[in-house]
């Protein structure tokens, strides 16, 4: 492989020399630099924009959809319009940003970094999956252009191979933006397999990588099939091949055990790197080490082995047999258990320890709220008999809003606060950023808890009208969307202000012990010049506060103890 | 590997292999083809074989789909498989077979020759593997133009002409006499037919010019013949199933022409040394992976009892 294309006789770094004034944001300019940059940092920060850009797109279809819902009867939507406008908020949301967002964006740029390392295994590849992740979503925005998608993000046969709206594209789209995600998550891998620096074993690892880690896994091993499942899919409608056409003695439940394979284990794509930020940022902001790290790590592995074995439970009612239905019901409920561990460890952290509010630990204190609920809500929905009652009604829309939104978003944003003074090297505004946390908290709950009540009312999905008496329960959460929307807005905005109003940041302004505070802010182009010295990443007493210079350096006095 | 390999900022490259004489030659500080975030040649190489070992996990996860399809319709309805194979060429699949197996020699031994440094040998071993691999293409193109136009297309358009049911009707009947008549006389009986349905119209016309033929183009015999095959229902499934698995396959020889004849450019260049032949070995074990497909593709779809 050759060397980095920009400016060579800098890599190595240069020891001894003057403090570093060269960061990988000014290491080389032009806009060239930044398109065929093989440096991981460059990739997280485009990463960033694009999803969060995506984020936008798919947060407007939803404040669109949210005002139609004001009333009963049709506003300004035609019902057929709704149903495009409902698929694409789900596609846009789930393919674009989720699934990319927490290991595509701040994996990509954190990880390397944690490990001490110059970037990641694949450079190359590691731009080739954010094209590919930009061409899906050329393909997405083509499919809108071209008689939009009104299937539901899930391209449910046999309604998919009928309907005339451009299915094609958009499968196609999603087939890229796989391509996408398991390189992402190959890399991954690979560089935590290969690239750990001496000192840093399995158990030395930070839990985002344990996390990071078993998201990859899930990538590698679930999104290949989503990719044959959409080329069938894009088969049946080009050829006819039948096979998910009933009338041509194909199986159109087939469809859904396939989708499902992939897109359950999905859902822990999208929740478990989340986790892993909440690891973080618990055990920093309780000035605290982690509590039961073992448990921790070896969770997230648990979620994503178990996670392969659910799917079922998309389809109780889709007529699979009592037996098969038993079983997914049972491994299902199994999963919240390691879910719980990591609660549970969250708490315990928590528990006498210094706790600062600073705005990434009021994201980390709305997702264990947030999520707590959704996971408990996913418990209804994993029984049998109530998830008759409860099947593709706002129920679950509300259950999976609460882990996939305030679970994965708020740990986004938590993540971002976290990391932005490492990626930019300013410090936002405090209280105005932690104002802002606590609206998307509140705009989050009154949007989306009113729909667990609707729900179990039996006011169903994905419906464009509904009947008079839910009227207040939609009108709170469109309110509550929109509060949702402002706080949304406010909060990225104050991260964006900082860029020009923000003091400089520290190398290591939360007190953390992972590597990448380690390393100036913003990070050198090579991260470090020396390999860095590995300890407990949870070691928060490794380090201490100094007002010199504003942030935390290296405590003199710390004598690593023999428990970690 | 052990961490410490992999992190000692001093090794030099020549200390990892047995053949450190022809290491020396890129051990001035300057190392060709060693990326600037790995620390040796060993992490590089590592780092590269474990990618190509998931990619190939993410492989056959991807095929995983269609062969679970296969199963699931070939529990539902063996009788479309017993009937639909019938129309698979058994003989060029061998033939295929063995073309891959021989191109996966050639491959192993373009790795074995790249790790020994033999340049020329890996240069013609590849050219040996990508020539077998258009063969292999060479006979699909015929065996996919022969399905064409009898008119085996995928389950919305699949509608055989007489002829092709006609070759069906012979080997069902072959089938049969096989059991009663012994071996031998059914494998006669077997060969003649398959010459000919290979010939298809023109062997047709010369053979039955002096009959009376019906609108298509068949004797009363055959047309009788042609009748007494009973088409199963969806029998066009079956030809989805074979096009998809064995389209899909056709795809990675595609890309894996693409990626061997990259290797051989950069083996004409003189890119690989005993120190640096990561690629080669990579693309080796796509390629074996590709011909393990085929392995499994050729009983599934051609050998059905």
């Amino acid at each position: 492989m050759a060397t980095i294309v920009e400016n060579p006789s800098l890599t190595g770094g240069s020891p001894g020399a003057e403090p570093v004034v060269d960061n990988y944001l000014t290491f080389t300019r032009g806009w060239k630099s930044w398109a065929f940059t093989l440096d991981h940092k460059r990739i997280g920060v485009m990463y960033l924009c694009a999803t969060l850009g995506a984020f936008f797109v798919g947060g407007i279809m939803a404040l669109i959809l949210r005002s139609e819902l004001f009333f009963p009867g049709k506003q300004f939507l035609s019902p057929d319009m709704y149903n495009h406008m409902f698929t694409l908020h789900g596609a846009v949301m789930t393919f674009l940003f989720i699934i990319p967002g927490i290991p595509a964006a701040q994996g990509n740029f954190v990880l390397p970094i944690m490990l001490g390392a110059k970037d990641v295994a694949f450079p190359r590849m590691n731009l080739g999956s954010f094209y590919l992740w930009v061409f899906g979503a050329i393909y997405l925005v083509a499919a809108i252009i071209f008689g939009g998608l009104d299937t539901g993000w899930t391209f449910y046969t046999p309604y998919s191979t009928t309907t005339n709206t451009s299915v094609i594209l958009a499968t196609t789209g999603v087939f890229i933006l796989g391509f996408s995600s398991i390189f992402t998550g190959l890399n991954f891998i690979v560089t935590i397999h290969t690239m750990r620096p001496p000192g840093m074993t399995w158990f030395r690892m930070p839990l985002f990588l344990w996390a990071t880690y078993a998201t990859a896994i899930i990538q590698v091993l679930a999104t290949p099939v989503l990719g044959i499942t959409l080329l069938l899919l894009i088969a049946e409608r080009a050829v006819g091949i039948g096979i998910f056409q009933p009338e041509l003695g194909g199986d159109p439940v087939l469809f859904q055990h396939f989708f499902w394979f992939y897109s359950h284990p999905a859902v822990y794509i999208m929740i478990l790197p989340a986790m892993g930020v909440i690891s973080e940022l618990i055990s920093t902001f309780s000035r605290k080490h982690i509590f039961g790290y073992r448990f921790v790590a070896y969770s997230s592995i648990a979620i994503a082995l178990l996670g392969f074995l659910v799917w079922g439970h998309h389809m109780f009612t889709s007529g699979q047999s009592a037996v098969s239905a038993t079983m997914f019901s049972f491994l299902t409920f199994s999963v919240s258990i390691p879910s719980a561990i990591k609660v549970f460890n969250w708490l315990a952290t928590m528990y006498k320890g210094s706790i600062s509010f600073a705005t990434p630990m009021v994201y980390a204190l709305s997702f264990i709220f947030l999520f707590s609920i959704g996971g408990l809500t996913g418990l209804f929905l994993g029984a049998l008999s109530v998830d008759i009652h409860l099947h593709d009604t706002y129920f679950v829309v509300a259950h999976f809003h609460y882990v996939m939104m305030g679970g994965t978003l708020i740990a986004f944003l938590g993540g971002l606060t976290y990391w932005w003074p490492k990626m930019t090297g300013r410090m936002y505004d405090e209280f105005s950023s932690q104002m802002a946390a606590i609206g998307v908290f509140i705009g989050f709950n009154l949007t989306f808890f009113p729909q667990f009540v609707m729900g179990a009312r039996g006011m169903p999905r994905r419906y464009a009208d509904y009947l008079p008496e839910y009227e207040f329960y939609h009108q709170l959460s469109t309110i509550g969307a929109f509060v949702l929307g402002v706080a949304l807005v406010a909060a990225v905005g104050i991260l964006v202000r900082s860029l020009w109003t923000g003091a400089k940041a520290p190398p290591n302004p939360w007190g953390s012990a992972t590597l990448e505070w380690q390393c100036s802010s913003p990070p050198p182009h090579d991260n470090f010049a020396t390999t860095p010295e590995v300890g407990d990443p949870y070691a928060v007493e490794s380090v201490k506060w100094s007002d010199s210079e504003r942030g935390y350096v290296k405590n003199p006095s710390y004598v690593p103890s023999k428990d970690h | 590997m052990s961490t410490a390999d992999v992190v000692s900022p001093v090794t030099t490259p020549g200390e990892h292999h047995a053949h450190s004489g022809e290491g020396h030659d890129h051990g001035h500080g300057h190392q060709p083809h060693l990326a600037h975030h790995f620390e040796s040649y060993e992490q590089q190489f590592d780092a590269g074989k474990l990618g190509i070992w998931l990619f190939l996990v993410t492989e056959v996860l991807f095929f995983s789909g269609l062969f679970c399809a296969y199963v699931v319709f070939r529990v539902l309805y063996p009788e479309l498989f017993a009937f639909g194979h019938l129309f698979l060429n058994k003989e060029l699949g061998a033939i295929n077979t063995v073309v891959l197996l021989v191109s996966s020699l050639t491959m192993a031994l373009a790795v074995r020759a790249a790790q020994l440094g033999q340049r020329q040998v890996l240069i013609s071993m590849l050219v040996v593997t990508i020539a077998c691999a258009f063969v292999f293409m060479g006979i699909k193109y015929v065996e996919y133009t022969t399905k064409f136009r009898e008119g085996l297309f995928p389950a919305r358009y699949f509608a055989p002409t007489p002829e092709a049911l006609l070759h069906a009707a012979h080997m069902i009947h072959d089938a049969q006499s096989h059991g009663a008549a012994g071996h031998a006389a059914g494998h006669g009986a077997h060969d003649e037919h398959a010459a000919d349905a290979s010939h298809g119209h023109e062997g047709k016309a010369g053979d039955h010019s002096h009959e009376e033929v019906n609108k298509n183009g068949l004797t009363a015999a055959e047309q009788a013949m042609v009748d007494s095959v009973k088409v199963p229902a969806n029998a066009g499934l079956f030809f989805s199933i074979y096009y998809c698995l064995t389209g899909l396959h056709g795809i990675h020889i595609i890309a894996g022409i693409a990626a061997i004849s990259w290797i051989l450019v950069r083996s004409i260049k003189g890119h690989f040394t005993p120190l640096y032949f990561g690629p080669v070995e990579y693309v080796g074990l796509y390629w074996h992976l590709v011909d393990l497909i085929w392995i499994y593709l050729f009983p599934l779809l051609y050998l059905i009892h």
